[in-house]
């Protein structure tokens, strides 16, 4: 390091990472456990002793207070939406209410075994039954399962639906559609549930190009994967034709809802002509993302896929001795089996279900024209000035829930790139936009501001991007060098790939 | 309506001005007509806060608290007592509302808790790479079976009738779209029948699968099981309890190729099934075949140490339909409260509480394997649960009311029936250390005098818990003084 990186370097980098195993002293703890109240008879009486375990696990040795310290130290080395603007295109970083975390916390939600019987689940079970309705009305299909522990698993149980719904009916088609501007999870989910990806190349409006899509239906066409808007912000008025197109060559069609909020109360997947939706309940109902998980990923599906969903599937039954009994029900011959174990996240199903409660129907609807409203506000900004020179919009017209703009100009006039704009947002106190997708954009920067979102920080953020965008014009170097304020400057990831240390060395 | 848009009126006003636009309307003019929603949705109107917290609140009451009747239910998720600082650390606004960290410098946090997360599983399972988490146990199954079939070219799954129902149907489900057939390896005294188990296996076997303690609870001799794998050239994939590894030997030291569990018993909520995390452990060759994400240490422009997602060319964002899977979640919340949870334990701990568990596995083992029209299933060594078998069926030794009509509850155990059709007079009892000796005497009672329900105990004891009269439990707690 050279003598002037020491002189400027802020207080938090000169905090060097030190991890919970190097404080680790022999002979420090923290936790006492009870005694076992029983006779203390030697393990190997118990077990055999050649099952028995001889190297202790290196765990930390560190006292309670350490612990505490360590753990708040190192979070304060991460950027959080609660203290900043995070418009993560395609993850719709919406504000995490509060009272969902306490009603997920009450005990009888948090304590609660997942094979307790069902006659004392039945809250959890009413819970859930009232989710899977909400969630129907919103998709405008008829049956939901809870299942699928995140949007890709949703995907995953789409496509293994999709593939049971053919075979039911003596056919196997081999491919999957795609357009070009999926999410990087589709492609991935048709490969492992046995399909070939198709792809499909996008019009000069943002949406799919309708001579390529009917060059490439056929009858070997199991479905058509896409989510409406797109990834590029753009609705596709074509849905109801493409709907007919597959369905006539017997395909289904499934609907990638990460950008559901977008839409909510004023279209549906279903009436759209969508067999199968999954729903990122971590975006659209205000999951905190915990930086990378847990979300949950449910599905809606339309009749004619219904025989197929993952069991065990919530159900209201007749039950002798009580007025209403939600039950669930395993005996589901056509279906799938299970995508997971137990019943799903149901921690999540709680805040969610709170978070619907919470907006009721009026209130999702309203999220959702605030959310649209927010995107084109921030596009507008941003189609002004400098970014308006550099950063044109892909697709210029009025956009969903959000946009993408290309820095390509930026990065041939400035010589500066996306990644390097987006690395000196840091030093602004924003979170970047999604950079480099969607793929067909070159130099993308994909822009989501969500409803949560107050006027002054879109202002505040297009501010700090005209001001990136002068500097630059004098000297380039500031954003290729940047981030000079976090607490790690730019970091050699080629390096890390090379040579991967993945764990503490002993 | 909740508050959580800060779009005044006026705001709205004029940011419609800067679009040049009169209404909201006009922005979702994309959408035709003919399929756009025509009328509100059918819901209810929003709720007060406080509304919503009493309807959420009100379910609650419907559902049984594992430590209101204390819970014998295990299957793989078990009520442990969780530290309370992994809550505080959990709820950490930094930790809790963050994305994923696609931008390394301002998510070292995170990123390091990943690389911890990472060295704490390795040490526990004995295998020198780790991920930083699945979505839970079964769906991580599924995850390794694919693993284990693009590093053979090989297409056969075998596993034992010992690995978790819910790990096996999983697999099937997702067997369908790999292409893959699943034979499954019958049990016998509680055991995987080893004859058996070498007799399924050939040379088109990507990989076998066994889990220990199984799903009876049994301790098996994996590393003599595992040889008829590795000697026809499939991955020995093993599933493990985490608590229990404290005392058991780990799967690295098996000759596992692949570890995996359910990580709930680590500082994670039963949350009536999720969210938890899997986790996910493999010798060092599979490093690029690893599905999930994974941090790794690097350095920044000035040389500090620092964090970053690392081997990301395997991952779905980058190399979609050639991704070595779909996964695009670590549970790093989930995987946070489990690093915590760890670090308290500490190396001493892990180890007292795997040996607190055996001992007090056996104490209820003893206790309820004397009772009167009760024995064990089996004899095989168990270190936090086992099975019972009864001479009434278990559908009535469970519901402790009088008139099976009538509304709950049942005691807190798990029957084996839907899985096992083969031990339908059988019930599993899982044990952890918030399960005192008086709990389990508790549970004695109960079963020993069926319906006469579990309020009756409760009200025979004082506030200590401690027999305030004889019915049949007094000899049952000095037993378990001894």
């Amino acid at each position: 390091m050279s003598d002037a990186a020491t002189l400027t370097e802020t207080p938090q980098q000169a905090d060097r990472a030190v991890t919970i195993y190097e404080k680790s002293v022999p002979g420090r703890r923290a936790a006492q456990l009870p005694p076992s109240g029983v006779e203390e008879t030697p393990i190997e009486e118990l077990i055999p002793s050649h099952l028995l375990r001889e190297t202790p696990a290196e765990l930390p040795e560190v006292s309670e207070p350490e612990i505490i310290r360590h753990y708040n130290r190192i979070s304060r080395r991460n950027f959080d939406l609660d203290t900043g603007f995070y418009p993560l295109g395609s993850c719709t970083m919406k504000y995490n209410p509060r009272l969902n975390e306490r009603v997920a916390a009450l005990p009888g939600h948090a304590r609660l075994h997942p094979a307790t019987d069902p006659a004392d689940a039945q809250g959890a079970l009413e819970l859930m039954y009232l989710l899977q309705e909400s969630l129907s009305e919103i998709c405008g299909l008829p049956t939901v399962s809870l299942q699928p522990s995140a949007g890709s698993q949703g995907e995953l149980a789409g496509l293994l639906l999709t593939r049971a719904y053919h075979k039911d009916k003596g056919r196997h088609p081999t491919k999957v559609l795609t357009p070009d501007t999926a999410h990087g999870t589709n492609p991935a989910s048709v490969s492992m549930a046995g399909y070939e990806v198709v792809k499909v190349a996008t019009n000069e409006t943002g949406g799919v190009d309708m001579d390529d899509l009917r060059s490439k239906i056929d009858d070997d066409v199991a479905c058509l994967m896409l989510t409406n808007p797109n990834t590029l912000g753009v609705f596709d008025e074509n849905i109801a034709e493409m709907a007919s197109l597959v369905h006539e060559a017997g395909g289904l069609l499934y609907y990638d809802g990460a950008n559901l909020n977008a839409i909510m109360g004023q279209a549906r997947p279903g009436d759209m002509g969508f067999d199968i939706v999954h729903v990122n309940l971590h975006k659209s109902f205000s999951q905190p993302h915990g930086g990378g998980g847990p979300g949950a990923g449910p599905i809606a599906v339309s009749d004619r896929v219904e025989p197929f969903i993952p069991r065990p599937q919530v159900v209201k039954a007749e039950r002798e001795g009580w007025d209403e009994f939600f039950d669930l029900d395993y005996d589901r011959p056509k279906s799938v089996g299970r995508m997971r174990g137990f019943q799903g996240n149901f921690g999540v199903f709680v805040r969610s279900y709170a978070y619907i409660l919470s907006l009721g129907g009026d209130g999702l609807s309203e999220a959702s024209r605030l959310a649209v409203l927010n995107a084109n506000y921030l596009k507008h900004r941003l189609s002004e000035g400098r970014a308006g020179k550099y950063l044109p919009v892909a697709f210029d017209r009025h956009c969903m829930h959000e946009f993408v703009l290309s820095g390509a100009p930026m990065k041939k006039e400035l010589g500066i790139k996306t990644l390097d704009l987006a690395k000196r947002l840091l030093d602004f106190g924003f979170h970047p936009p999604t950079v480099y997708f969607p793929l067909l954009v070159d130099e993308a920067l994909m822009v989501e501001p969500v409803e949560t979102e107050a006027k002054e920080h879109l202002d505040e953020f297009a501010d700090a991007i005209e001001k990136i965008l002068e500097e630059a014009e004098s000297d380039p170097g500031i954003a290729t060098n940047a981030p000079y304020t976090t607490p790690v400057r730019r970091l050699d990831e080629v390096g890390a790939t090379r040579r991967p240390v993945i764990r503490q060395p002993r | 309506m909740a508050g959580y848009t800060p779009a005044t009126s006026d705001d709205q006003a004029a940011m419609l001005a800067a679009i040049g636009i009169d209404s909201i309307d006009e922005l979702f003019a994309q959408i035709p007509d003919a399929i756009k929603l025509d009328r509100p949705l059918d819901l209810e109107d929003g709720l007060s806060e406080s509304e919503v917290y009493k309807r959420l609140a009100s379910l609650a009451q419907w559902n049984q608290d594992a430590e209101e009747i204390p819970s014998f239910l295990g299957a793989g998720m078990y009520d442990h007592y969780v530290p309370a600082i992994v809550d505080a650390i959990t709820s950490r606004s930094e930790f809790l509302t963050p994305y994923t960290p696609y931008q390394p410098e301002v998510s070292q946090g995170g990123l390091q808790v990943m690389f911890e997360f990472q060295t704490a599983m390795s040490e526990l399972t004995g295998l020198p790479v780790s991920n930083a988490g699945l979505y839970e146990g079964p769906s991580a199954a599924a995850s390794a079976a694919y693993l284990a079939m693009s590093a053979t070219g090989r297409t056969g799954l075998v596993a034992s009738r010992g690995v978790h129902p819910h790990s096996r149907e999983t697999l099937a489900t997702h067997a369908v779209g790999f292409g893959a057939e699943l034979t499954e390896v019958p049990l016998v005294d509680g055991l995987t029948e080893a004859a058996a188990l070498e007799a399924a296996i050939d040379d088109t076997t990507a990989a076998v699968f066994l889990q220990n303690p199984n799903f009876l609870g049994s301790v098996e001799d994996i590393e003599r099981l595992g040889e008829f794998a590795t000697s026809k050239g499939a991955l020995l994939i093993v599933a493990v309890d985490p608590m229990t590894l404290g005392i058991l030997k780990p799967p690295g030291e098996c000759g596992a190729d692949i570890a995996y569990g359910e990580g709930q018993p680590l500082g994670n909520r039963l949350d009536f099934g999720g969210p938890s995390f899997g986790f996910f452990c493999a010798k060092q060759e599979h490093i690029r075949r690893m599905p999930g994400r994974i941090a790794g240490e690097t350095t920044d422009v000035d040389g500090r140490r620092g964090f970053v997602l690392t081997l990301q060319t395997r991952e779905q964002h980058i190399r979609r339909e050639k991704a070595t899977s779909n996964i695009c979640t670590a549970q790093a919340l989930n995987a946070l409260g489990a690093l915590v949870h760890l670090s308290w334990l500490g190396k001493q701990g892990f180890i007292e509480l795997g040996e607190l568990l055996a001992r007090r596995t056996a104490f209820a083992r003893d206790t309820i394997g004397a009772l009167d029209g009760f024995e064990l299933l089996h004899d095989a060594p168990v270190v936090r649960e086992f099975a019972v078998r009864s001479d009434r069926p278990v559908a009535d030794v469970i519901h402790m009311t009088p008139d099976p009509a009538q509304p709950g509850p049942h005691i807190p155990v798990y029957p084996l029936g839907r899985d096992y059709p083969e031990y339908e007079d059988s019930f599993l009892v899982a044990i952890t250390e918030n399960r005192s000796v008086e709990d389990i005497n508790e549970l004695a009672h109960v079963l020993q005098h069926g319906q006469a329900g579990w309020g009756e105990f409760i009200h025979d004891h004082d506030e200590n818990g401690n027999a305030l009269g004889e019915n049949g439990l007094v000899g049952a707690t000095q037993g378990g003084e001894g």
